[in-house]
């Protein structure tokens, strides 16, 4: 284990333990910058596409990891994004100020909904978060001018400064752009975590009437973290709108809110990294089953394709054996590897156990 | 008297709602959990009742059949609880959330590869069947359910009320530790609680399917009674069933009278409005949160 000598305070606040992990970032940013020129069309895509995810489950970590509030109901925020941006795009703007026009729409209408919300606890939000998504579902094939109603309406391609960022023309330069889009916003929610509003999520989410007695605005805090989140879901839902380029309200079906929600629960509840390792699996298992579903019906002759259903099954189970086994995710349990290597012949499987509780009840009846 | 009619109409669907919502609420007073996959139960409750009773599956007797589907889901609920949902005992309820969430899909897609996923029509005895009132119609499927639901929230009260295990099962609600210190058995309780769900949701689905066909994505209709616990507070029996009928009245009259769209979100609209307003139900016996 490896004892860090600290000379300046800084030391203490700075993002990355030390110049291995600094160095660590940096190469995984260059390999993902130089991805087009290693892999193909097709992979290029899956790329993107699993960008997105991540960006997504970024905005979703923040609220249910950071700050302790359950959305049930993400998929309303990624519709209006994508919504709001297409919208603009096809009046004439130009991506530079629908982009950030998406974010600001999902983050007003998520802060608006928030101040009502925040006073909820848990179950109650989950299930406010819920009808909103029906809500907002509903909206949109009333306010058909805007949206194209049952239709669908294409999401223009990108241009800036002369440069084309279409999906389909140029997909390496779309990749660049969601790549940069996705550093720039962990970035800035690596920082936000050692900001005061970071730590003051925190606090809400581990006690709130603890957060409350040391002075932090419990209401402000978590229709804060409401808007944030609901604002970076809103980037992710423009760039998938691009991603797709022709969408209608069933692409925000309430099966992408449960999805967003598998991929903060298990790639890990509370690290950032754990929104990347969750968009990873959510992105990589279909292609695995199509992939085995070639290979049974090749080999053995055996058609599985014909059940519908299975992908959201197989992804129940993992959900389920995740939650069982590993409640903190693909990231606690790369935690728990790492430790175990840098302690290696010390470590114990008690180490780790997990603390058996009762119930604390909310009642006080 | 078209106004009546609806109205007759909207609250047979609303008891429905109401059972559905009835379930949640079980569980959520015995065990502070809530369970997401109360409509999937109600659903596959439908289904398991249609694969004893229909002459193309096993065609059996109605009421038999019925008591046998219950049964069994009343097993499936306990099973439930026993091997998935009491491993995580003492996690935090975002947890079970998403626990039971996944269940609702495993049990989607249980049910769709058994009796596949096109719609499909329980045989009931009193189908298509109506009594002229007056100038109106009330058909027999309303008139049962309005009555099963009465009779089953009267049981329901009563077990609560007067057996052993209901009051067992009403002291785990209140304090679990303290229950568990006096020798009740919380972990058996919150099984027989959440088989006990199970029973009343297959009720709900079979009540259901008697008004239409079913299929595997009719537990969506959970969303909808999630609404009528809401409304109804999300600890009181009566409240949820008061949700449900106050919802399965207000969306066929809003269909009716109101412009398109909005009746399907007007459950959703009375449970914020009551959410924002009264954050605990109408029926509130939630209080302040402890540290």
């Amino acid at each position: 284990m490896k004892v860090i000598f600290k000379t300046s305070y800084d030391r203490d606040i700075d993002l990355h333990k030390d110049v291995w992990s600094r160095g660590r970032i940096a190469a995984l940013v260059a390999v993902m910058a130089a991805l087009p020129f290693l892999v193909g069309e097709y992979y290029l895509a899956e790329a993107t596409n699993t960008l997105i995810w991540a960006l997504a489950g970024m905005g979703l970590m923040l609220l249910v990891g950071h700050s302790g509030q359950v959305s049930l109901g993400h998929a309303a925020f990624l519709a209006i994004g994508a919504y709001t941006d297409s919208a603009l795009m096809n009046i004439g703007l130009p991506f530079v100020v629908t982009f950030p026009a998406a974010a600001l729409a999902a983050g007003l209408f998520g802060a608006l909904v928030a101040i009502p919300a925040v006073r909820m606890s848990g179950i109650y939000l989950a299930i406010a978060t819920l009808a909103l998504f029906v809500i907002v579902e509903e909206m949109i094939i009333i306010l058909e001018p805007i949206t194209g109603g049952v239709g669908g309406i294409q999401a223009p391609a990108i241009e800036i400064a002369g440069i084309s960022f279409d999906r389909y023309g140029h997909l390496d330069h779309f990749y660049w752009l969601c790549l940069t889009v996705v550093v720039a916003v962990t970035w800035a929610y690596a920082n936000l975590l050692r900001s005061p509003t970071g730590r003051s999520f925190l606090a809400v989410r581990d006690s709130e009437v603890s957060a409350r007695a040391l002075g932090i605005n419990v209401t402000r805090t978590r229709a804060l973290a409401f808007g944030l989140s609901c604002a970076m879901t809103g980037l992710a839902g423009a760039l998938m709108g691009h991603y797709i380029a022709f969408f209608n309200y069933e692409l925000f079906s309430v099966f992408i809110s449960i999805n967003l929600l598998l991929v903060v629960t298990i790639g890990g509840l509370g690290f950032i990294q754990g929104a990347f390792f969750g968009a990873i699996l959510i992105t990589a298992v279909p292609q695995l089953i199509a992939i085995l579903r070639g290979a049974a019906r090749d080999s053995l002759g055996v058609d599985i394709g014909g059940m519908p259903g299975l992908d959201t099954m197989l992804f129940a189970m993992i959900l389920v054996g995740f939650i069982i086994y590993e409640p903190t995710g693909l990231y606690g349990r790369w935690l728990k590897t790492k430790v175990w290597f840098e302690l290696f012949p010390l470590a114990r499987r008690d180490m780790f156990r997990r603390q058996k509780s009762y119930l604390k009840t909310e009642r006080q009846k | 008297m078209d106004l009546i009619q609806l109205l007759i109409g909207g609250v047979a669907s609303g008891c429905i709602y109401g059972l559905v919502a009835l379930g949640f609420v079980l569980i959520y007073k015995a065990t502070e959990g809530v369970n997401f996959a109360q409509g999937d139960m109600m659903m596959l409750g439908a289904f398991i009742a249609l694969g004893f009773v229909n002459s193309d599956h096993l065609g059996l007797a109605f009421i038999p059949g019925i008591v046998l589907a219950a049964a069994l889901m009343g097993g499936v609920g306990y099973g439930i609880d026993r091997f998935v949902v009491r491993q995580i005992f003492g996690q935090p309820q975002f947890a079970l959330v998403i626990l039971t969430i996944a269940l609702g899909f495993i049990l989607r897609f249980i049910a769709g590869s058994i009796w596949g996923y096109s719609p499909l029509v329980l045989e009931t005895p009193y189908a298509g069947q109506s009594v002229p009132l007056g100038r109106i119609n009330i058909s027999v499927a309303d008139i049962v359910t309005i009555l099963v639901t009465g009779l089953l929230t009267l049981a329901l009260w009563g077990f609560f009320a007067y057996t052993r295990t209901g009051l067992a099962a009403q002291a785990a609600s209140q304090n679990q530790m303290a229950a568990y210190i006096v020798g009740v058995p919380v972990r058996r309780i919150n099984s027989i609680i959440w088989g006990l769900s199970g029973v009343v949701a297959t009720i709900a689905g079979v009540l259901f399917a008697s008004k239409g066909a079913i299929d595997p994505n009719v537990g969506l209709l959970g969303i909808k009674a999630f609404a009528a616990a809401v409304i109804g507070g999300f600890g009181s029996l009566p409240g949820a069933l008061l949700g449900g009928i106050l919802i399965g009245v207000v969306e066929p009259l809003a269909a009716r009278y109101l412009p398109g769209g909005i009746s399907q979100m007007s459950p959703y609209i009375i449970m914020l409005a009551v959410l924002v307003t009264r954050p605990n139900g109408l029926f509130a016996q939630m209080h302040a949160k402890k540290v």
